[in-house]
């Protein structure tokens, strides 16, 4: 019951922001960041702790930290179903992080319409949550859905000067491979009916079919399209750079800070466990697409004059390695994805923050036009630097944990796509440091006067910072969280598991052959 | 004919007393307030009237009329279609012309045609139902006599809409010449006994589906569609793209399966090309319009082209209970959407100067002027786009099964690309009404009246309830189709 009070919180609680703008304007952001807190204290204050170190068997909520099952619509066998593990957990607390940030991030930025700019975001994050908590394929898909709408709205009423373009490339990418996940979704559930001889939707239910391989192989397509459009991997993040370029600051930083997630999440509980087989098969396009989206995405951050552009292509270099790491499909990579979700999650929102803090006070993105900005906003400089080094992965900080673990595994698979992908370490430290040098170094404009972070704005980077760091230098509780469910998984998908180690048996004899 | 049989084609009685009353009200007393509200109660009663012709159902009332939980569903729809059509156009009437009353006589007796078309199981009664539907039609695309523009699209809509009716008619001639028969059931039986009914039956059954085609406005039958949407005053575009199509559809159907023409490999397969067409041309052409009510137009041919799948679907016999269902859901849906997104423009077009609001540029920031009908807007749209929570997307959920399990993989990707298609002009509509003040300059004011508020706040909730709780719908289309 508790995950459908999350939700629901978060709803009404963005209803009462809309409501409370008549009030006064700043009462809805108050409310917006009370709900968020609140709900984030619930989630935590309802957690069964003895429970948080059993493996989850994903074939049976039962003993899952929290499920909830209610008939919905019978008639297609479809429930109203919810259930949370370690990893769910893990993405809900980033989830309502970033949420936080959001709010604090549009603080003073959004004048017009702000009661129903915090609904929006909330309503938002409502989605975001559903998505991480589905059980049901046709509520996964419901609250996929629904996710875009406000987030569209966000775009499109507070977004900057292309914003009617970008708002609108992101929703019909979205919609339209959504829709494929849907028929994928239907063909899905017909299947199961001719074995069980009854429609359903559930999760549990439609794992460990065993399908007609080339059902299976069309169907898993569908599901990667949705998952790696949202994800976005090469060659369809063309969406990513406008949609995170336009949107208001804290539509960028839910956006890259959590909805891309939602495409990873994607991947790891629906696309490799449904279809093990066909994505055995698949995996080696999969991981290709992977390093390509590392590379070009690094390539392409570093032609950007664009503040956000830069920082929105180094998203699809990241998110690349979390690709990679998904479809190695074996225990370090698949560490090393999920914790490439949370790190990236958080240094990405910050960079972003950052951004629209400049661009708020600067009225340009265009880094040409900065400039020396450390002399002038010291505290800014400072956490610029320390976030793009977290983006380039220095050891020490969350990021670099992910990336050496995705690196690792994938090495064991294949050591050649592994040798390719850690070009994109160097890549990143190559764009992060230009971005450095173009807007915080050099010399200032004199006649620029810019104000500082306020004591709002660096609590919001401090916490950020202090997460980023216990991610570096301590990651073990988040790997802890995330074992039992990753072995589960990949219980499921042996095939694939198989193959690799397949693979990577007959790799070392070729190599010693050469 | 006997009690039950009175009992149960009560709806059609209630509609035709209704007539008769109204046009007696109307000489005694020109009041539009009133009439409206008559006329609103009286389709409202001839839907509810289904609930006690429904104790008696299944029944044959004469060979012409069947009256069954099939035709009931609809006819029920139809009636309460009708009756918000009324209420929408009660201030729009007023004020688009002079004398306003018979207005809703008019609508009464369409309903009262779309209600027979649900009955019906004879050509004669097809017929019928079909010109009193089309007749009041003609007059009430041309009832406003402040513009010129309604007149030219009622004279459109007469001279195709008689052709094609012919054209059916004279199919309908070429069937009976080969089986002796004018009942859906007995021609499809008459098909497999005669030997002239094979080398007829093409031509003719080409002929009555064009015909009926051409009132679905499927491509390539859809050319009159844009302008005589166009033209119409906005509550008739309404009524005509819900109602009227919904019911021909409805006939369509039921000659099909009661005729079993599925037995016709060929001509299941001339609906499924058209089908494929009418997603892909309305939904492309739907993308140049500037003109929400031409955009519409497109975006009703497109729809109606995904309705057109379950023809498709139902040549396999295990689907085709799912396929009917699929389409029932459909047509409500379809239905209640159509009559919220008309009814916007019906409720926005209520300034005294006889033209109509339905260009993008008018609606531009409706959001911050009028929250509750860009509310209804925002709605309509995102359910003629197929986003959850939302009555068109359980309904295309539906098709989308159905398709599946017939395994109609060439229609789910015209389905598939014409849904991508139509976000694009969906979401323009909705780009423009969240325009900030500043970014447009702001032409006319709407006003907005208590009843359009209440109206506005009914069709959201139906269309919402569709989407959200779609259960209890779902259960009583299984009970009764299967």
């Amino acid at each position: 019951m508790t995950l459908a009070v999350l939700i629901l919180l978060l709803l009404g609680g963005g209803l009462l922001a809309w409501l409370a703008e008549r009030t006064h304007p700043n009462l809805p952001r108050w409310v917006a960041l009370g709900v968020v807190g609140i709900s984030l204290l619930f989630l935590l204050l309802t957690l069964p702790p003895e429970q948080l170190a059993l493996a989850t068997d994903p074939r049976h909520p039962g003993n899952w930290l929290a499920q909830l099952k209610i008939d919905w619509m019978p008639r297609f066998g479809i429930a109203f179903e919810l259930a949370m593990d370690g990893l769910s957990l893990l993405l809900l607390v980033l989830t309502l992080l970033l949420g936080l940030v959001a709010i604090t991030a549009s603080w003073s930025e959004i004048t017009f319409k702000p009661g129903l700019f915090q609904a929006n975001l909330l309503w938002t994050l409502a989605g975001v949550c559903g998505v991480f908590l589905a059980m049901d394929l046709f509520l996964f898909f419901l609250f996929w859905e629904v996710m875009l709408i406000p987030m569209y709205l966000l775009i499109a009423i507070w977004g900057h000067e292309n914003k009617s373009y970008a708002a609108m490339k992101f929703f019909i990418f979205t919609q339209a491979s959504g829709l494929l996940m849907l028929l994928a979704i239907v063909v899905l559930a017909w299947q199961g009916s001719r074995v069980s001889g009854q429609l359903s939707f559930s999760y549990f239910d439609l794992l460990g079919l065993s399908l007609d391989p080339r059902v299976a192989w069309w169907t898993m397509l569908g599901f990667f399209l949705a998952f790696t459009v949202k994800l976005p991997a090469f060659p369809f993040h063309t969406w990513l750079p406008d949609a995170h370029t336009q949107a208001p600051t804290a539509g960028s930083v839910l956006l890259a800070g959590i909805l891309l997630k939602t495409g990873a999440y994607g991947l790891l509980r629906f696309c490799i466990p449904l279809f093990p087989e066909a994505s055995m098969e698949f995996a080696p396009i999969a991981m290709g697409l992977g390093v390509a989206g590392v590379i070009y995405g690094a390539v392409l951050a570093f032609a950007q004059s664009d503040f956000k552009r830069l920082v929105a292509y180094s998203s699809v270099s990241h998110m690349g390695f979390v690709l990679l790491g998904l479809y190695a499909w074996n225990q370090l990579a698949l560490q090393g994805a999920v914790m490439q979700m949370v790190a990236h999650g958080v240094s990405t929102a910050a960079l972003f923050m950052l951004a629209g803090a400049l661009q708020h006070r600067l009225h340009t993105r265009d880094m040409g036009r900065m400039g020396g900005l450390w002399h002038q906003a010291p505290r800014m400089g400072a956490c610029a630097m320390f976030f793009a080094v977290a983006s380039l992965g220095l050891p020490g900080l969350g990021n670099f944990v992910a990336e050496f673990l995705v690196l690792l595994g994938l090495f064991a698979v294949h050591p050649w796509l592994a040798a390719i992908a850690a070009v994109g370490l160097i890549t990143a430290a190559i764009y992060s440091l230009w971005m450095m040098q173009q807007a915080f170094q050099g010399t200032p404009d004199k006649q620029r006067t810019m104000p500082d972070f306020d004591g709002r704005e660096m609590t919001a980077m401090a916490a950020m910072m202090i997460a980023l760091l216990w991610l570096g230098l301590y990651p073990q509780p988040v790997l802890d969280l995330a074992q039992p469910v990753l072995d589960s998984l990949q219980a499921l998908a042996t095939p694939l598991d198989q193959a690799h180690s397949l693979v990577s048996k007959a790799a070392p004899a070729a190599g010693s052959g050469l | 004919m006997n009690a039950t049989d009175f009992q149960a084609v009560l709806p059609l009685l209630v509609l035709a007393i209704g007539a008769t009353v109204l046009m007696l009200q109307i000489a005694w007393v020109r009041n539009p307030g009133l009439t409206a509200a008559l006329a609103a109660l009286v389709m409202a009663l001839s839907a509810l009237s289904c609930r006690l012709a429904a104790e008696v159902a299944p029944t044959e009332v004469t060979p012409l009329l069947q009256a069954d939980r099939y035709s009931l569903l609809f006819a029920t729809l139809f009636g309460f279609a009708g009756a918000i059509t009324a209420l929408l156009s009660r201030d729009y009437v007023s004020l688009h012309g002079d004398e306003p009353e018979e207005f809703f006589l008019l609508l009464v007796l369409a309903t009262m045609g779309a209600s027979v078309l649900a009955y019906a199981i004879h050509v004669a009664s097809l017929l019928l139902g079909l010109e009193l539907l089309s007749v009041s039609l003609y007059a009430l695309i041309a009832y406003p006599n402040k513009s010129i523009l309604p007149l030219e699209a009622a004279a459109k809509y007469l001279v195709l809409s008689g052709a094609a009716s012919a054209t059916a008619l004279f199919g309908f001639a070429l069937l009976y010449a080969a089986t002796g028969a004018l009942g859906f059931t007995e021609i499809g039986q008459g098909l497999t006994v005669t030997t002239t009914g094979q080398s007829v039956l093409l031509p003719a059954a080409v002929m009555v589906f064009a015909g009926l085609a051409f009132k679905l406005s499927l491509v390539p039958f859809h050319l009159w569609t844009p302008d005589v949407y166009d033209g119409a005053p906005a509550p008739v575009t309404g009524f005509l793209a819900s109602v009227a199509k919904g019911a021909v559809f409805v006939v369509l159907l039921r000659l099909f399966l009661d005729a079993d023409l599925f037995r016709y490999r060929i001509l299941v397969e001339i609906t499924g090309l058209l089908a494929i067409f009418s997603m892909l041309a309305g939904n492309l052409l739907a993308l140049l319009q500037t003109n929400i009510k031409r955009m519409l137009a497109y975006s009703s041919i497109a729809h109606m082209g995904y309705l057109m799948i379950v023809f498709m679907v139902s040549l396999s016999g295990d689907s085709q209970a799912l396929a009917v269902e699929a389409a029932s859901y459909y047509l409500i849906a379809y239905t209640a959407t159509t009559i919220a997104a008309f009814g916007l423009l019906t409720l926005i077009s209520t300034d005294a100067s006889g033209r109509e609001n339905v260009q993008l540029q008018q609606v531009s920031g409706l959001f911050w002027r009028q929250p509750l009908l860009a509310c209804l807007m925002l709605v309509a749209l995102l359910s003629l786009a197929g986003i959850p929570l939302t009555a068109g997307f359980i309904a295309k959920f539906y098709l989308v099964n159905a398709a599946v399990s017939g395994h109609n993989w060439i229609l789910l990707f015209t389905l598939v690309i014409g849904s991508s298609i139509g976000i694009y002009y969906y979401l323009r509509v909705v780009y423009y009404m969240t325009r900030r003040p500043e970014e447009h300059r702001v032409e006319q004011k709407i006003i907005s009246a208590w009843r359009g508020r209440i109206l506005s706040g009914v069709l959201i909730a139906t269309i919402l309830l569709l989407g959200i709780a779609p259960q209890p719908l779902m259960h009583y289309l299984k009970a009764i189709l299967h």
